[in-house]
């Protein structure tokens, strides 16, 4: 190879590009070219089988006008987020401050409490759930034994979400490794001092704990609502890709794989999907805007 | 004094115990579900079965048509296997450059993949889903495998964590001694970066395994199903369900989570807390 070649090679630009290619290339495909895409089939009617129709922004106005259904969807995710996010992050925090005392045997506890993370995405487990809810499953079995009558768990609108929210908060487990790992920074000698000035175990978990951790609370808490938002798997099983009874588990995943997969509706699934871009960016700017509020970054 | 501190020690135990009992019921009910008749399933309260019998791990592996879960198994280790593999070297790669050479347009690239982290998936579901059948890849493991070759972003940017660890002393005595940035890598920083690479094959490989929209949207052959979409067909509305094959088969699709979980648990909490995946 000539110096002229070799030269390029070696440059720093080349080599930067030559390595990150996968990903400018992954990015382009699968990630600018359709969202470019999936905005244009939003402004048309398309249902795959004719080209499309651009139909300008009526799929918009249907969305926000004209189909009481999406409201709804919304109405139900949020709920489901906002409830399951909330119950989960406390559970993860309390159990992750029980867990980091010294104690014995704290590694299989924390393995234990982590395993439904591991498995709870999982087919198996969401056909688990809706077995143990069913009419003659264990939980009413318990109310049962407990004197209580038996609930239609699935069949009620009222009661269908709590076994998925349910389901989330017993998925605690990723969320508390984070937390647990954030515990182990927070310097001893903060305790010990709080404890010489007379502060009890409440007052240090709210004086130190929390405010040492919040960074961390942020993160998980974007973290979580992202993957709240978008969850499906769970919900299209259990109530069988409906989101019945009477739409109480249409989650805004489920309602946009339905418009396009199962309606064909493809340019309105696109709307929607874009609608819930939006929702999710404010959201999350939202939460970052008011975080210097309650998050305390170190050496402040 | 002393017994009040062991009756706590007790207290404690017995609680963390107790929450940790009621945490894994529902999946050790699963597993001996799969060995309960069906109507032992539907009414009884008790968790272990009357007798163990087997009979439902042979109706299962039956599985649908003349295809049996010999078929889903294969299929999604084939998926799995492909994928993990193609994620581990090029977000390897990818985490390489934004990590350590200095190129031009690189500030906007990284934050063009951070901004991906956040990307609900399903605005490009849809697109991705047209273009592939456009281009004839439904039914095809393409759509399934291919984008785990172009870098997943939540992986480069915990090798990148990781990468921040390897002293760039390092590079720099291998580049005094005459080697490139293209053999720094493959002599010093892959060999060094073992431990995140075992993590994103660990993770890569369960959450692979686990999936189930995708597969959902691009095969609809039978033939060419992963276990998670075969395990679903049990439940489908048009037959009675026969829970204890499902429960069965269930059991034998965690196998392989359970394995990690027990053989590389260190890497996979590690992998967590200096990244923070999700659940």
């Amino acid at each position: 190879m000539n110096q002229k070649g070799r030269r390029f090679l070696y440059n720093d630009n080349t080599v930067g590009y030559v390595f990150a290619m996968p990903f400018i290339v992954g990015f382009l495909c699968f990630t600018i070219i359709p969202m470019g895409v999936s905005l244009y089939f939003s402004f048309t009617k398309y249902n795959m089988l004719s080209h499309p129709v651009f139909v300008g922004v009526r799929n918009y106005i249907r969305i926000f006008t004209d189909d009481a259904r999406f409201p709804k969807s919304i109405r139900v995710t949020f709920f489901y987020v906002v409830v399951s996010v909330i119950l989960k992050l406390s559970f993860a925090l309390l159990v992750a401050v029980l867990l980091t005392r010294k104690a014995k045997f704290l590694g299989f506890y924390r393995s234990i409490y982590y395993l439904p993370s591991l498995v709870g995405g999982s087919v198996s487990v969401a056909l688990v759930w809706k077995q143990l809810f069913a009419t003659k499953g264990l939980f009413n079995n318990l109310r049962v034994a407990m004197g209580l009558s038996r609930l239609s768990w699935f069949g009620d609108p009222k009661l269908a979400i709590w076994p998925l929210i349910l389901m989330s908060v017993w998925q605690f487990g990723s969320s508390m490794i984070i937390f647990a790992a954030g515990l182990k920074q927070i310097p001893t000698t903060y305790y010990e001092a709080a404890t010489i000035d007379g502060a009890g175990a409440v007052r240090r978990f709210f004086s130190i704990t929390l405010p040492c951790l919040s960074p961390v609370i942020l993160f998980n808490l974007i973290m979580q609502m992202i993957t709240g938002f978008m969850s499906f798997t769970q919900v299209y099983i259990i109530s069988n890709g409906t989101g019945d009874p009477n739409d109480a588990t249409n989650f805004i995943a489920l309602y946009t794989y339905n418009q396009a997969f199962k309606y064909n509706d493809m340019g309105y699934a696109s709307a929607i999907a874009w609608v819930l871009l939006v929702i999710i960016s404010i959201v999350t700017y939202v939460l970052f805007r008011t975080s210097h509020h309650w998050v305390f970054y170190g050496n402040e | 004094m002393r017994t009040h501190k062991i009756l706590h020690g007790i207290i404690y135990h017995a609680l963390i115990l107790t929450l940790g009992l009621v945490m894994i019921y529902p999946v050790v009910w699963m597993v001996m579900g799969s060995f309960k008749n069906n109507t032992e399933i539907l009414n009884g309260i008790a968790l272990f079965p009357a007798s163990f019998h087997m009979t439902n791990y042979v109706n299962g592996w039956k599985g649908f048509g003349r295809i049996t879960f010999a078929t889903f198994f294969a299929n999604s280790f084939y998926i799995t296997i492909l994928s993990t593999i193609g994620t581990t070297i090029s977000s390897a790669l990818v985490a390489y450059a934004f990590c350590r050479i200095p190129f031009k347009g690189k500030k906007i690239w990284f934050t063009c993949m951070l901004s991906t982290l956040m990307l609900p998936s399903q605005l490009v579901l849809i697109p991705q889903y047209i273009i592939f059948m456009k281009l004839h890849m439904i039914n095809t493991y393409v759509p399934l495998v291919l984008p785990h070759f172009l870098g997943q972003a939540f992986f480069i940017y915990m090798m990148m964590q990781f990468m921040e660890g390897i002293p760039k002393e390092l590079d720099e005595a291998a580049f005094i001694d005459g080697c490139s940035k293209y053999s720094i890598f493959t002599r010093i920083i892959f060999p060094l970066l073992s431990p995140a690479l075992i993590t994103t094959v660990i993770i890569q490989f369960y959450w692979k395994w686990d999936e189930f929209l995708q597969p959902l949207i691009y095969l609809n052959k039978p033939a060419k199903y992963p276990a998670s979409i075969a395990i679903k067909m049990f439940a489908d509305a048009s037959s009675t369900t026969d829970y204890g094959a499902m429960f069965a088969m269930s059991s034998l699709a965690l196998i392989p989570v359970f394995c990690i979980f027990l053989f590389f648990n260190r890497y996979l909490m590690e992998g967590i807390s200096t990244s923070g995946l999700k659940g």
